[in-house]
């Protein structure tokens, strides 16, 4: 099966699927798929809250612009351990992977169910109907291709499992050219769904209308998100499925997430402070008090995390990563709706429906993710915990 | 289109436009804007025009009964061709109440001389309602009853076009309680005759339909009423410029308020447009474009053109659609600008509040084990 050529090769972890924990996924996702049926029917009104100020709600600025982010970590993983060369993270790369990929394909998904007229959403791939000038375009072509390619990335782990060894050495010969999409695609949509918010001109609000600086603010946070999920999804497995923590490993990769988080700060508040966008936020507004804590999930860690000490602490990294999560997800929810000024009257609460199937979508990834570790080699073979 | 048949064309062209005194350009107007009134195909218009240039001025007779010359009227203004030089010269306008230089007794011998001469060939248009009422005394022409003149006239036609509402069913004229028993030409002759029903209708309906019996020597195809389907095929609704409105479901209430200074649809003001079968919409009046018909310029159509419509029912009165059945629901003219829910928001709540609580827990046993690597590294 796996070939054992380094110490932490892969493993299926094995091990009932059958939980409390999988079931109640299970039953979550199940609700979910319940709704969109009925919305695939009855249309968005009989579901969402959207309306004509609000044409999009949690379903694309959760799902698709969050979800891809948080969809990151194989995406800074592949960057780090195959551009920069850093082998010694490489166990991380395949869980990482894994999380990505169904992180990414249900954020493509989510975007069908959003079009009002989801029978033609193959347009978009359709020259003569495309527009190819649109950043929505290229953010649509960019994911699409995206999911095709980590498929692609991640299949040895399925070609491992089912024995299929020549068309796993065939795959490894060209493997390089789909990993070198694998960093080139991310960096393009996940730029590019900060461009989106470039046209909307003054509807967003100036805490988060950054003009041309937007491309770069939400890649340096897609990167960031990638690093956080990794360090979190390694904490909570190792914890869940009762395993060594990974900490060696996570300690070294918390130090580049500190170093690019720094970054960021500054990045983030020079902007601010350059198109005296900062007065805004002693405003008394929804979008202030937001701005706030959006910033302050940015600027705890950069505390939290700042000694070599600090970042051995398998506690101090986990709620780094989990408050930088929240920074990631706070910037692209007020960005997108929270900062998103469509005009007097107009707003927009997500409804229990809509709640329930991100929630559901959320749950189908972890119930997928458990599914895929117990029976796939994905996560490292490493020794049960003794205590 | 071969070279020679262009250069026919145009050869044709220069010979009737010396004729008629006006320019090619203006005559090779006439016909392309006839040919399109008609819904003729390209070069049509070559056809036209050939056939203005040899055939012999027919002669026509034109009758004037109970109407007051508004469709006479609107012919005249009519800018291409003018009046004065395509009818009365493309034609040979034998007989026309208003238009003839004679009076009296002459102008009776001029129309019983051409009915004489152009026996069988001469086109007759009649304008105007017949009162058949009491043996039809109630409109009478150098002795003559109308009943007993258009009678006379049109035995002998080779083709009889009734131009207006009153000609073609009656009109203003019939109007309830009709003292006088108005009636359109084909209920007196007891045929059908071409119809070019409008109060008035739009000239180029008419000289279209003299035009295309010009050139292929028969009157175009007409409905069940006699209307050339050409100008009549289709309801007003169809082609107005604010339909969009009605299906948006925008409608003027009353004349000035916020919807009639905006354009709105008028239907809910008595627009007969949904039940009356005309081009206004498509060819407007006047030369001047499509901003020239009643319902451009903020009047409901009447329905002056259509019978049971025109001068029968209220002008304000809400029209019954025709051919067609308004959707089951208008989309919203005020947009809801969104809603709230507790559940939502609770549920939102408790997600967070879970998502919380379960990563303050881990915290907590991951600081735990830091602590126990620690001491352990401290023995």
């Amino acid at each position: 099966m796996a070939d054992h050529s380094y110490a932490h090769a892969p493993r299926p972890l094995g091990g009932s699927l059958f939980t409390p924990l999988t079931l109640l996924l299970g039953v979550l996702a199940g609700i979910a798929g319940v709704i969109l049926l009925y919305r695939l029917f009855y249309g968005l009104g009989a579901v969402t809250n959207l309306n004509d100020g609000y044409p999009w709600g949690i379903w694309i600025a959760y799902d698709v612009v969050v979800g891809s982010a948080f969809a990151c970590g194989g995406y800074a993983m592949a960057l780090l351990v195959y551009i920069f060369n850093k082998g010694q993270y490489h166990p991380l790369v395949r869980p990482a992977l894994l999380a990505s990929l169904f992180g990414y394909t249900l954020a493509g998904a989510s975007v069908i169910f959003d079009l009002g007229r989801w029978w033609n959403f193959w347009h978009i791939f359709w020259p003569g109907y495309a527009q190819v000038n649109s950043v929505m375009f290229e953010v649509a072509v960019c994911i699409s291709a995206y999911i095709v390619v980590m498929w692609i990335e991640f299949s040895p782990a399925f070609l491992e499992k089912w024995g299929m060894k020549d068309v796993r050495q065939k795959l490894n010969k060209v493997l390089f050219f789909f990993i070198a999409l694998g960093v080139l695609l991310p960096s393009m949509h996940q730029s590019s769904l900060g461009s989106l918010l470039v046209i909307f001109g003054e509807q967003i609000h100036p805490l988060w209308q950054s003009g041309m600086l937007l491309p770069v603010i939400y890649l340096m946070t897609a990167i960031l998100l990638g690093f956080a999920v990794v360090i979190f999804e390694a904490t909570l497995s190792s914890t869940g499925f009762k395993r060594q923590l990974e900490t060696p490993v996570l300690t070294p990769l918390s130090k580049v997430m500190f170093g690019l988080l720094a970054a960021y700060v500054v990045v983030r508040v020079a902007d601010l402070l350059l198109r005296g966008a900062l007065g805004t936020a002693f405003a008394a507004t929804w979008q202030a008090f937001w701005f706030w804590v959006e910033m302050a999930c940015f600027v705890v860690p950069l505390v939290l995390l700042a000694t070599e000490q600090a970042r051995r602490s398998a506690a101090k990294l986990f709620v780094g990563a989990v408050l930088l999560m929240l920074g990631g997800f706070l910037l692209r929810i007020n960005g997108f709706l929270v900062g998103y000024m469509t005009g007097e009257g107009w707003h927009y609460f997500p409804s229990l429906a809509e709640l329930m199937v991100t929630v559901g979508l959320i749950a189908f990834e972890i119930l997928a993710y458990i599914v895929i570790v117990r029976n796939y080699p994905v996560l490292p073979a490493a020794q049960p915990v003794t205590r | 289109m071969s070279e020679t048949y262009i250069e026919e064309t145009a050869e044709a062209a220069d010979t009737v436009a010396s004729r008629l005194g006006i320019n090619r350009r203006e005559f090779m107007q006439f016909c392309a804007a006839t040919a399109t009134t008609l819904g003729l195909p390209t070069g049509a218009e070559a056809a036209i025009a050939k056939a203005v240039e040899k055939a012999k001025r027919p002669s026509v007779i034109w009758l004037h009964f109970q109407e007051c010359t508004g469709c006479s009227e609107s012919l005249l203004r009519a800018e291409h061709p003018t009046l004065e030089k395509l009818i009365l010269d493309v034609i040979s306008l034998d007989y026309h109440e208003t238009l003839m230089a004679a009076a009296g007794h002459q102008a009776e011998a001029a129309r019983k001389s051409a009915m004489k001469a152009n026996k069988g060939k001469y086109v007759l248009v009649v304008e105007g309602a017949i009162p058949v009422a009491k043996d039809g005394i109630y409109c009478k022409i150098g002795g003559h009853k109308a009943i007993d003149m258009l009678k006379e006239c049109a035995a002998d036609a080779a083709a009889v076009i009734a131009i207006g509402s009153c000609a073609s069913w009656g009109g203003m004229p019939s109007t309830e309680p009709n003292p006088t028993g108005a009636s359109g030409v084909a209920d007196v002759l007891g045929k059908p005759v071409v119809t070019i029903p409008g109060c008035p209708p739009n000239p180029y309906n008419f000289l279209a339909t003299v035009v295309h019996f010009l050139t292929f020597g028969k009157l175009p195809d007409i409905d069940h009423l006699g209307r050339p389907k050409f100008a009549y095929g289709r309801i007003i609704h169809e082609h107005c410029e604010r339909r969009a409105h009605f299906d948006a479901g925008r409608f003027a209430h009353e004349f000035g308020d916020e919807g009639h200074r905006k354009g709105y649809c008028l239907y809910k003001l008595g627009c007969k447009g949904p039940e009356t079968y005309a081009n206004c919409s498509t060819i407007g009046f006047g030369d001047v474009g499509e901003s020239n018909w009643p319902v451009a310029c903020g009047h409901p159509c009447i329905g002056c053109s259509e019978k049971g419509v025109g001068f029968t029912k209220p002008i304000h009165m809400t029209a019954q659609l025709k051919g067609m059945s308004p959707p089951a629901s208008y989309p919203g003219v005020v947009e809801q600008q969104g809603k709230s829910s507790f559940a939502a928001a609770a549920a939102l709540a408790a997600i967070a509040g879970a998502a919380a609580g379960g990563a303050a827990m881990l915290a907590k046993n991951l600081g735990k084990q830091d602590e126990a690597s620690a001491q352990k590294k401290g023995e």
